[in-house]
């Protein structure tokens, strides 16, 4: 399976050798412990600071302002939390119904805690009205938390323009920037968030370490109480290896900047083909204001899970927002908020490229997928014969 | 990744009988069940064609919009209907349908359902009976967000020995959207534990009213022992009695119950109710219908 055709990168990505061999003295040689007084510790520690310059740098930010974490969802955890402890008489929230489940099911969460949420629809296009925004912000508002770019669309918010209303009613910004971070540039000095989250294991560093960005006085409660590690703003004993493969993974990350239209070259190939050698194909979200390396496709009157198991057969990775694939038995909720039809939204497929992707692969893909597609329609009753029945279910489903 | 057994994926790449059927003979039928919606995120358009003469299925075809395990259970129904006896067909299970797979995940149950239920569509379809009087259309609506009525829920939990409410999502989606339904299918799981229950008791009382002496076989305390014959017998006799021939006499019908041959009820319908073909064939399912409800889920009703 090591040479498949790794088109799956939102979910998770490969380590870079590069990362790997950074990290590995600091699980086998350097073992010493950072906060320790002697220097066997001690030059660990100085790994970790320039590890934390690495993030920060790539962000932006100063160096104080990165506090490392274990995950994506502690980063967000600890955000909406800290926010709230910061201003203990603000009681409202704002985020929009296309996060991801670390701020959704926080947020429901806190409902039943007293807080009350709003959740800001999306258009069609996956993106907000900032109208809204704006009628739903009130001094009461305690965070707003909005993601930077959708994993699942790959759709771009206006962080800034939603940064500057915000800021009018003076309540912290929180951005999750997990699927941002090392596919659009970030210079967080002139920006308006307050605090910003990461994850290593989306930009090629291993699972298991993220980082927060908390602005210079924003004032911070720790989610982990313990110790005095990250200047008491998380307590435990630090993950070096991890620390020392986010921080290089940083570094190559923000060298890679400069390429990255090279893989909008290749997912913008990969769209292009589909669309045009397969019928009845739908682009989902916003096609302009949109990660560099995303696309997801709808391909009506089918289902995403056997797609995706038909692509197995050929060593093609992907993901799917249909129902099947998740366990759950709704499809996604990103998709959902975007009002697709279900014709489209159950045969919804996600390509994510990465700087690993080869032209070569895209090429596979185009040459595979509309035999897997034909096959499966021909197996499907829904199709142009049938639209008659196929209307009358979307019908009654929108009545409903 | 779903844990799939080869023989799914094995259906799933290489289905049998997909399409439709197009050419009859003479004396062939050709109907159609079709079963979910696209807002599901599953549905099937069974085929099947029938030589009219025999009653058998001589062709069965599947066009299928699903995952991989809707499609290998709509393909593996195929294989398991062609010459099949229509009564004998309608006598399949989801369970078998399953199991014809090496087994299916827990999660994946609700396809092999949909495999038994365009089936059923089908052969009521074939047998004249409309499909909105169905026994299952009349129920109260459980799940709304993916339409399950009670009736269907109670008939998957009976026919599968369900115990959780999840179990009862997996076979038929129920409580798998917003989940507000979910405390209706512990109240629907309830009803049919203690419905088992009292059928057993009942039936135990009925033995005993008539064998004051010796001691009865079975106590009221030992409730989760199967039916003796005897017991069956008489609890079945005694629905018959007391709810279904009153029921028949308000029409100038009536019925006897002739013999139990295993699960098998063998009934003679007499007055209004014989003579009339489609009204037996009615009658019969709705005579099935209560027995299966009150003395076993396994039950099957004969004519003769």
């Amino acid at each position: 399976m090591n040479d498949c055709i790794y088109l799956d990168n939102n979910a998770t990505t490969k380590i870079d050798e590069d990362v790997l061999a950074a990290m590995l003295p600091y699980l086998s040689i350097y073992y010493g412990n950072p906060s320790s007084m002697h220097t066997f510790g001690g030059q660990v520690g100085r790994a970790v600071r320039e590890a934390r310059s690495q993030v920060a740098s790539l962000l932006g930010a100063e160096d104080s302002e990165i506090i490392f974490t274990s995950c994506g969802t502690e980063g967000d955890n600890a955000a909406i939390l800290a926010a709230l402890k910061a201003q203990p008489n603000k009681k409202h929230i704002i985020t929009t119904e296309v996060e991801h489940p670390a701020i959704l099911n926080l947020c429901r969460k806190l409902e039943k805690d007293g807080y009350t949420v709003t959740y800001l629809s999306v258009n069609s296009k996956g993106q907000l009205d900032l109208d809204e925004l704006e009628a739903s912000l009130t001094g009461n508002t305690a965070v707003v938390s909005v993601m930077y770019a959708n994993n699942e669309t790959g759709v771009i918010f206006p962080i800034e323009q939603i940064g500057q209303i915000v800021k009018e009613y003076g309540a912290l910004f929180h951005v999750d920037a997990v699927q941002a971070v090392g596919k659009i540039p970030l210079d967080l000095k002139t920006s308006t968030i307050d605090l910003l989250t990461l994850s290593g294991h989306k930009i090629h560093a291993p699972k298991g370490i993220g980082a927060l960005y908390v602005r210079k006085g924003v004032r911070f409660r720790p989610l982990l109480i313990g110790g005095h590690q990250e200047r008491g703003r998380r307590g435990g004993t630090e993950n070096v290896a991890g620390i020392v493969a986010l921080g290089k993974a940083a570094e190559l990350a923000q060298q890679h900047l400069a390429g990255i239209s090279w893989e909008k070259r290749l997912r913008d190939k990969l769209e292009q083909g589909i669309l045009s050698t397969i019928s009845n194909t739908v682009v989902n979200g916003d096609r302009i204001k949109r990660l560099p390396n995303t696309t997801n496709i709808g391909f009506k009157y089918i289902e995403g899970e056997a797609i995706l198991l038909s692509l197995d057969q050929f060593d093609i990775c992907a993901s799917s927002g249909s129902a099947c694939t998740s366990g759950s038995l709704e499809p996604s909720h990103v998709l959902r908020a975007l009002g697709l039809p279900y014709s489209v939204l159950h045969g919804s497929i996600r390509f994510s490229l990465s700087r690993y992707t080869t032209e070569k692969e895209i090429d596979r893909v185009l040459e595979v997928l509309p035999g897997v597609i034909d096959r499966l329609r021909e197996l499907s009753p829904f199709n142009s014969d049938d639209a008659d029945w196929l209307k009358e279910q979307e019908q009654a489903v929108l009545a409903r | 990744m779903w844990d799939y057994t080869d023989k799914v994926m094995e259906h799933f790449h290489n289905p049998r009988n997909q399409g439709k059927i197009t050419e009859k003979q003479e004396g062939e039928e050709i109907v159609t069940g079709e079963v979910g919606s696209i807002a599901c995120g599953d549905a099937l358009k069974l085929h099947l064609k029938i030589d009219e003469t025999t009653q058998t299925i001589k062709d069965a075809r599947f066009q299928t919009f699903g995952c991989a395990s809707a499609i290998a259970s709509s393909s593996a129904l195929t294989e398991l209907l062609k010459g099949r006896k229509v009564e004998e067909a309608l006598k399949l299970t989801n369970k078998e349908i399953a199991e014809s797979l090496g087994g299916l995940p827990e999660e994946k149950m609700h396809c092999s359902v949909m495999g038994q239920e365009a089936l059923e569509a089908a052969i009521y379809t074939y047998k004249g009976i409309p499909l909105d009087t169905h026994e299952e259309d009349e129920g109260n609506l459980i799940c709304r967000c993916f339409g399950v009525s009670d009736t269907k829920i109670k008939r998957i939990i009976r026919e599968n020995d369900l115990t959780t409410a999840e179990q009862v999502t997996n076979y038929v989606k129920a409580g798998g959207g917003c989940s507000s339904c979910l405390p209706d299918i512990d109240d629907l799981l309830a009803e049919i534990t203690t419905e088992k229950e009292t059928s057993v008791a009942v039936a135990t009382q009925v033995w005993q009213d008539n064998n004051p002496s010796p001691a009865p076989a079975v106590s009221t305390t030992q409730t989760t022992k199967p039916l003796t014959n005897l017991q069956k017998i008489t609890l079945i006799q005694r629905v018959i009695d007391q709810e279904i021939r009153p029921i028949l006499a308000e029409d100038g019908g009536d019925m006897e119950l002739f013999d139990v041959e295993g699960d098998v009820v063998k009934v003679i319908l007499k007055g209004a109710c014989s003579g009339c073909a489609s009204s037996t064939e009615t009658l019969k399912l709705a005579i099935e219908a209560t027995l299966k409800d009150r003395v076993l889920p396994t039950l099957t009703v004969e004519s003769v």
